[in-house]
């Protein structure tokens, strides 16, 4: 057993401290920590994409990092993408298209999408998917969700909104 | 799937992370971007007691540019790559290959330097160091030094860093008026490991290919350079028979191996493939405006 070591950092704009073991991730921490279960996880080894979560406004894998590793950082988890609403609309086309099916892995897509669709480009199909290639859909929903993404993206586009907020 | 506990040390500067290197008496590894450690410490392929994090040390970071020397700081992050301006512009090839680095999240987090460190052989950067005739600025407890990425790559996982050392920063040859430069991979799907990949680099004096470096990566337990096929191109003006001469060649640089989902045979046709339409493609005059994938 390791010395636990305390850690203060930011989550969906709160700060929180806790007192941990060193080899606890980032996932388990937001999980059992802090019971914000919408990050899974899936593989453990930064493939399927389920436990995407913001780190200073970038997607980062929080099952390939260690919470101590976040010590002073801003993390932010689908949770949080969801109560400020910067989200609202890649959810909401999602739902239009049913583009989920167990919809395990959701919560990592809308991430890696809300990163996607925050660069402010006109996303064609292929940098969609290309984009996605690092989520996993075990039921093979992808038509659905990259049509979803496609739409957020065009009707963002006609709107000329700004993108929203990459943080 | 959960690591061996471990202490945690936080260096904020290179003489920290060797003196807890010392205390740690070498039962320790050093933790950057941690897209390939982590994994390998949650499967227990390592397990040290010590784990000592280097990935907020300020010297290890920033890209920049002296004389007809770009020094790219070790820590500088994947995602990087992709958008520095001095990356696209005084290393093209490594923004070529940029995109093909694993998934965007990845990209976020995992460093330049850690993958070199690393030495995957599947691995994109490594091998483009190799084409780059880069060297490797190293540090250690006795001191510092350089190391060229030639002869850097000894084996599978196994580099020129003796133990406790960290690389520092990776200096690349800034990109010249006549130089072109390409990079592909042939993989089963995007981002994923390369059955073979490859970027070549050459000067040029007008449409005849002065010289040029070729390195291959997925087809040996290091990055490899094909110097037959440099040989066969050097001098050269880059038409049919010349590019039919560099893939013959090939098969005295390469000697894959088979494995599970790709035989030898297989692994050095298609060696041979991408090392066909690179050289058709560097041919071009304008290759360098071609669109790059992003």
């Amino acid at each position: 057993m390791s010395e636990r070591v305390p850690i203060a950092l930011e989550v969906n704009g709160e700060t929180v401290a806790r007192t941990i073991e060193p080899r606890m991730s980032l996932a388990d921490f937001l999980r059992e920590e802090l019971e914000l279960t919408g990050t899974h996880l899936g593989c453990e080894m930064g493939v399927c994409g389920a436990c995407l979560v913001l780190l200073n406004g970038k997607a980062v894998h929080a099952c390939l990092m260690f919470a101590v590793q976040a010590h002073g950082e801003r993390v932010e988890t689908v949770e949080g993408l969801t109560e400020r609403k910067a989200i609202a609309d890649i959810q909401e086309a999602f739902h239009n298209n049913n583009a989920l099916q167990c919809g395990f892995c959701t919560t990592g897509m809308l991430v890696t999408a809300h990163e996607m669709l925050s660069r402010g480009d006109i996303l064609s199909r292929e940098e969609i998917r290309d984009g996605l290639s690092g989520n996993y859909c075990r039921c093979t929903g992808y038509q659905a969700i990259v049509n979803s993404i496609e739409t957020v993206a065009q009707a963002r586009a006609v709107a000329g909104a700004a993108p929203s907020k990459p943080e | 799937m959960k690591a061996r506990a471990f202490k945690y040390v936080r260096a904020e500067t290179v003489e920290a992370a060797f003196d807890a290197y010392a205390e740690a008496d070498g039962d320790c590894v050093y933790l950057a971007g941690g897209q390939s450690l982590v994994p390998s410490l949650s499967l227990r392929l390592q397990a040290p007691a010590v784990l000592i994090d280097i990935s907020r040390i300020e010297a290890l970071t920033g890209i920049s540019k002296s004389g007809d020397v770009l020094r790219v700081g070790a820590l500088t992050r994947h995602a990087e790559m992709l958008t520095s301006p001095e990356i696209a512009r005084h290393a093209p090839l490594l923004r070529r290959a940029a995109p093909y680095v694993a998934h965007p999240a990845i990209r976020n987090k995992g460093t330049f330097g850690g993958t070199i460190a690393l030495a995957d052989p599947a691995a994109e950067f490594p091998a483009m160091t190799l084409a780059l005739d880069a060297e490797f600025e190293i540090a250690g407890p006795d001191g510092r030094r350089t190391m060229k990425a030639d002869g850097f790559f000894r084996d599978l996982f196994d580099t020129g860093l003796e133990p406790g050392e960290i690389l520092v920063a990776i200096h690349i040859p800034v990109f010249g008026a006549n130089d072109r430069c390409v990079f592909h991979e042939l993989a089963r799907r995007r981002g994923d490991y390369a059955v073979v990949g490859s970027g070549i680099q050459g000067t040029f004096d007008g449409d005849r290919l002065l010289s040029a470096r070729i390195a291959f990566l997925s087809v040996a337990s290091t990055p490899v350079r094909a110097r037959h096929a440099e040989a066969a191109i050097a001098n050269q003006v880059l038409s049919p028979e010349v590019i039919a001469a560099a893939q013959a060649a090939l098969s005295e640089d390469l000697d894959p191996e088979d494995n599970e989902e790709t035989s030898a045979a297989m692994r050095m046709h298609l060696a041979r493939v991408l090392l066909g339409r690179l050289l058709g493609q560097l041919g071009r005059a304008d290759c360098m405006h071609e669109g790059v994938h992003a």
